[in-house]
């Protein structure tokens, strides 16, 4: 279909801010009276405060009040049992930070030890260590499970040494088919246990945050990959109502899965604001981020998996022992079983899972939570299927891979559209897959060639949110998007089908986001790649509410019924006599005389609160299009990517250097295609350093985490990527979504993953780590026939 | 190495602070190091007398002092304006700029000389503003992401590329690495590609725009 603004590159509101310096983020404004917070962190991976001695703090010159788990409201944004290193348990006030910093190395802090672990399967083995002090072990977080103790039998463990992942008692499953008499018929079974280790977010932005108390409300100031859906968080963490709440969130420097709604900081600035009566800038250290700016969660797994003479995976069993470190997690087993099921398309298959507490730091999602981390462990098997079988990578990836008719998870869910097949295709041709490949194991001195193909997938589709739009007296519209700005510009790409509806020049349209004062509708959390699917639709029904009120006024002010109009160049006009026209200049000011629904007097009884109190604000102003999304939505939609990759793996030094990487994207309809590359190709540098570089070090015997800053953790630089890297959408329309458009955000960054690994592997005579992230030393290990440094099955190694 | 041991030897060494919770507490706190630094040269400064949010200068600042501090009331060169501001030894550029200048675009990302996102030019060369005392910039030129503007609003050739590039994507690192490629054109206007990538590597971007920003970069480098 031809648009007119979808599909097209535009200069998004914001980015003129972005390239002089004016965007503003949270740390970046300042009120009158402020002064600094500063947080006192544990510093035991587990502990109870048994006493708090401010009394020297508190009587330095500067210092001004401070706020503890036991003062009222603060519930859980501060506690008296920290479960990790760095858990907040006090926050101070002082007129400068440095005074803040030196009370706080005052204060007296008597903390006991309590008993706790660093690996999941330490917490399953018969009495191993639970990591909270109610004996509970497993759930919690955002697992959706209820906090329990689990220990498995030590008979579960008896292969654990060599290096098979045990399995008792799951916490997840489901299955489907029939997979012992799948593994029976199937030519070739691979069994291989694996593991992914943790990764934190490290968003460039710490989450910083400043509060302050004014006419009855509290101003909060702080990054959210999500706004509208942030509100009510940020408000229960204050105690207070939305209607008591103004956030600003017109910049969010990077969340990717950790800031999708508020974090404690939030809380924690808007409390000790209310204590104190000033306004409290509370920053975020670069170590701090670390400890409380979330974390992947590690995965120790197995994957059995038995192929059909041609390729086609008759049976899957695939396994998960998830950290959920301090908080419990998030629901990467589950997640990563599903991608499993939907990439791979197995005829019959079998889940279990089980999210393990520890006191390392809290897990959240991360950028494709468990289908990206099991899209690195999956892919670099299905190669070596491929060489035991004879095939080629492509074509036994395009054999399993999903189309139109794929299904998805235990119950089979079908998908609203995929079109992975046409995806490898296009990839393998700009990639020249045919002429790579064969020069699989070239040497170059001490490098060698490979290639390696990955794909990845995640879940993007929701709806029932809500969108609004206002055209004014002056002819413009004002497109109201509750979405955060998280540097996807989303926020401004999905407000694109409403001016493409109304048929406006985009020169006539205003973005308006960045606070809930600006009167934002209720939107989706910024998550999940979620929002081109989900806010196109709120938009679009926002924007044929607009639509049918213009007939209305049209009919009432120029005669006949409102379906003897239509709109364009700015006007209602009649079908039959365009001359007889109101533009929308005129409609609007007609929508505020008319008043009722036509400007947002009355509104539908349907829509969330959020959104009525911002057409409560902006009613009377002009002519309201305001809507709820219920249009259909009938299965899986799914984002899909995958990657090609051209490695040289020096074996003296191990180094991997990445020479060529192409990726291409299956999203539905392209919205925004310069935002797409940088989607593709930013998820692609997140790939390299899952494949290569990142992951959460702790050290088992104390609980301390080894590597808190950038320069340890080491996420990928402009000199670990190749300088640049070439894309490619499938771009074929969704049939559920009114543009035609799905997600992307997330599976780029496990097709990049998976291709490097398997380029690895390649270069490596089909060699399988098993594990992520592939450092140097492993593949001198490899290399020379050493053993490796870890153990089976370890995880948080250096 | 330690933060301590960027002290310059005839510089007060920091005053390490008890350990009253054991090591694992010394352990797991390490940022300390960083402000011990920092409170080991607030000891070779004067007492701290003017109002203002950086550490250590509030009126009723008790952090310990010493005799013989260097001169506080300076003028410092910013983005072509003499800009006379009350500045304390230990004092960071980014926090000058950033809490006394007004100059908000200079991000701090980690505030120890890991991300870049704090770049600015000092006599064209670009330094981390994190790790760069502001007395060390007395007489020289410094140059922040709201320098290259002109008065008119036309964008300096960098930013106007990062836009036709849509070069950031959070843009919490973009004025770093505007900063970067400033510095590079000025000194090379016809990089190379790779050239490029060396010269903008000190820079993180977490988003993984690296891409886009050097196809910026060249794009700027045509102009």
């Amino acid at each position: 279909m031809a648009y007119n603004l979808i599909g097209k590159d535009f200069v998004p509101p914001d980015i003129h801010g972005k390239v002089t310096g004016k965007a503003k983020y949270a740390e970046d404004f300042r009120v009158e009276g402020m002064v600094f917070g500063k947080l006192l962190t544990s510093p035991v991976p587990h502990g109870r405060v048994t006493n708090i001695d401010a009394s020297e703090a508190l009587a330095m010159d500067g210092v001004i009040g401070i706020l503890t788990a036991n003062d009222d409201g603060v519930g859980a944004l501060l506690t008296n049992e920290p479960k990790f290193v760095g858990d907040p348990i006090l926050a101070l006030a002082a007129v400068d930070e440095t005074i803040a910093q030196d009370a706080i190395d005052r204060i007296v802090l008597d903390i006991e030890p309590l008993d706790y672990t660093v690996d999941p399967l330490d917490s399953l083995y018969p009495g191993g260590p639970d990591a909270r002090s109610d004996g509970s072990n497993v759930g919690g977080g955002r697992t959706g499970l209820e906090r329990r103790r689990v220990k498995w039998t030590a008979r579960d463990f008896s292969a654990a040494e060599e290096g098979q992942l045990p399995m008792g008692e799951p916490a997840w499953q489901w299955s489907y088919g029939d997979i012992e008499t799948g593994f029976q018929e199937a030519d070739l079974v691979f069994d291989e246990s694996f593991v992914t280790q943790g990764n934190s977010h490290h968003s460039m932005e710490p989450r910083t945050a400043m509060a302050y108390w004014q006419g009855g409300k509290c101003y909060v100031h702080t990054g959210s990959q999500s706004l509208t859906a942030s509100l009510a968080g940020i408000a229960d963490q204050l105690g207070i109502t939305i209607d008591e709440l103004v956030y600003v969130n017109e910049n969010c420097g990077g969340g990717f899965g950790s800031k999708g709604t508020a974090a404690q900081t939030a809380g924690i600035s808007g409390h000790l604001s209310k204590q104190i009566g000033r306004p409290v800038m509370l920053r975020i250290s670069r170590h701090e981020e670390f400890y409380i700016g979330s974390a992947r969660g590690t995965l120790q797994g197995r994957i059995k998996i038995g192929f059909r003479r041609d390729g086609r995976i008759v049976a899957i069993d695939f396994s998960v022992v998830q950290d959920g470190g301090a908080n419990g997690g998030f629901q990467d087993s589950g997640d990563a079983a599903q991608a499993v099921s939907i990439m791979y398309q197995p005829e019959s298959m079998r889940f279990r899972g089980i999210p393990v507490l520890t006191n390392t730091t809290p897990r959240g999602p991360q950028r494709g939570p468990g289908q990206n981390q099991v899209a690195a462990a999956m892919e670099p098997i299905l190669d070596k299927a491929a060489r035991d079988l004879g095939l080629d990578r492509l074509a036994i990836r395009k054999l399993n891979a999903p189309d139109n008719n794929a299904t998805v998870g235990g119950q089979q869910i079908p998908v609203t559209s995929a079109y992975m097949p046409d995806a490898l295709d296009k990839g393998a041709g700009m990639f020249n897959w045919a002429e790579q490949q064969v020069r699989s194991g070239e040497r170059n001195g001490s490098k060698v060639f490979g290639v390696g193909i990955g794909q990845a997938y995640h879940d993007v589709g929701r709806t029932g949110y809500d969108g609004l739009l206002v055209l004014t007296p002056d002819g413009k519209l004002h497109l109201h998007s509750g979405v955060g700005n998280l540097g996807t510009y989303s926020y401004a790409s999905t407000t694109r089908p409403a001016a493409e509806i109304l048929k406006c020049d985009w020169e006539n349209c205003i973005v308006h986001q960045g606070t809930n004062a600006r009167h934002l509708p209720i939107a989706s959390t910024q998550t999940g790649s979620n929002t081109s699917w989900t806010m196109t639709r709120t938009n679009y029904v926002a924007a044929v509410d607009a639509v049918a009120k213009l007939k209305e006024i049209a009919a009432i002010d120029l005669g006949g019924s409102p379906e003897d109009y239509e709109i364009g160049d700015h006007k209602v006009f009649a079908t039959e006599d365009p001359e007889r026209h109101l533009t929308y200049a005129q409609a609007a000011q007609r929508a505020i005389e008319l008043g009722g629904k036509f400007s947002g007097q009355e509104m539908p009884d349907e829509i969330h609160n959020v959104t009525k109190a911002a057409v409560a604000g902006i009613a009377g102003t002009g002519l309201v299009g305001v809507a709820k999304d219920t249009l259909r939505m009938e299965g899986d939609v799914p984002a899909l990517a995958c990657g090609f990759a051209a490695v040289e793996v020096d074996l003296e030094t191990g180094k991997v250097e990445i020479l060529d990487y192409v990726g291409v994207a299956d999203c539905g309809t392209v919205l925004h295609p310069q935002g797409l590359s940088q989607q593709v190709k930013g998820g692609a540098v997140w790939g390299v350093g899952l494949a290569l570089m990142e992951r959460q070090i702790y050290d088992p015997q104390n609980g301390l985490p080894g590597n808190v800053s950038f320069d340890h953790c080491k996420p990928p630089t402009y000199l670990d990527v190749p300088s640049s890297m070439n894309w490619d959408a499938v771009d074929i329309a969704d049939p559920q979504n009114p543009v035609g458009a799905r997600g992307i955000g997330e599976p780029p960054m496990g097709a990049a993953a998976a291709a490097v690994l398997c380029a690895i592997s390649d270069a490596l005579e089909g060699h399988l780590f098993n594990r992520t992230p592939v450092v140097p030393d492993m593949i001198i290990n490899h290399v020379v026939g050493q053993r490796q440094s870890y153990r089976a099955l370890q995880i948080h190694t250096a | 190495m330690t933060d301590s041991n960027i002290l310059p030897s005839d510089w007060p060494q920091p005053q390490h602070v008890e350990d009253q919770t054991g090591t694992l507490d010394s352990l797991a706190r390490t940022p300390s190091s960083r402000r011990q630094f920092i409170k080991g040269v607030i000891a070779s400064g004067a007492v701290a007398s003017s109002a203002g949010f950086v550490f250590g200068c509030s009126p009723d600042s008790s952090a310990p002092t010493v005799a013989g501090g260097v001169e506080r009331l300076v003028t410092l060169n910013v983005n072509g304006q003499a800009r006379p501001v009350d500045v304390l030894p230990n004092e960071t550029l980014a926090m000058t700029l950033r809490y006394k200048l007004g100059l908000t675009g200079t991000k701090l990302g980690c505030d120890r000389g890991e991300c870049g996102a704090c770049t600015v030019n000092i006599d064209g060369v670009t330094h981390y503003s994190c790790s760069t005392l502001t007395h060390s910039v007395r007489g020289r030129q410094v140059l922040t992401v709201e320098g290259l503007e002109g008065a008119d609003g036309t964008l300096h050739p960098v930013q106007q590329a990062m836009i036709d590039e849509l070069g950031p994507q959070c843009g919490f690192c973009t004025p770093g690495q505007v900063m970067s490629a400033v510095a590079l054109l000025d000194s090379n206007p016809n990089p190379t590609r790779e050239e490029a990538r060396q010269a903008m590597s000190g820079n993180l971007c977490r988003c993984g725009a690296y891409d886009h920003y050097l196809n910026s970069v060249m794009r700027a480098a045509k102009v």
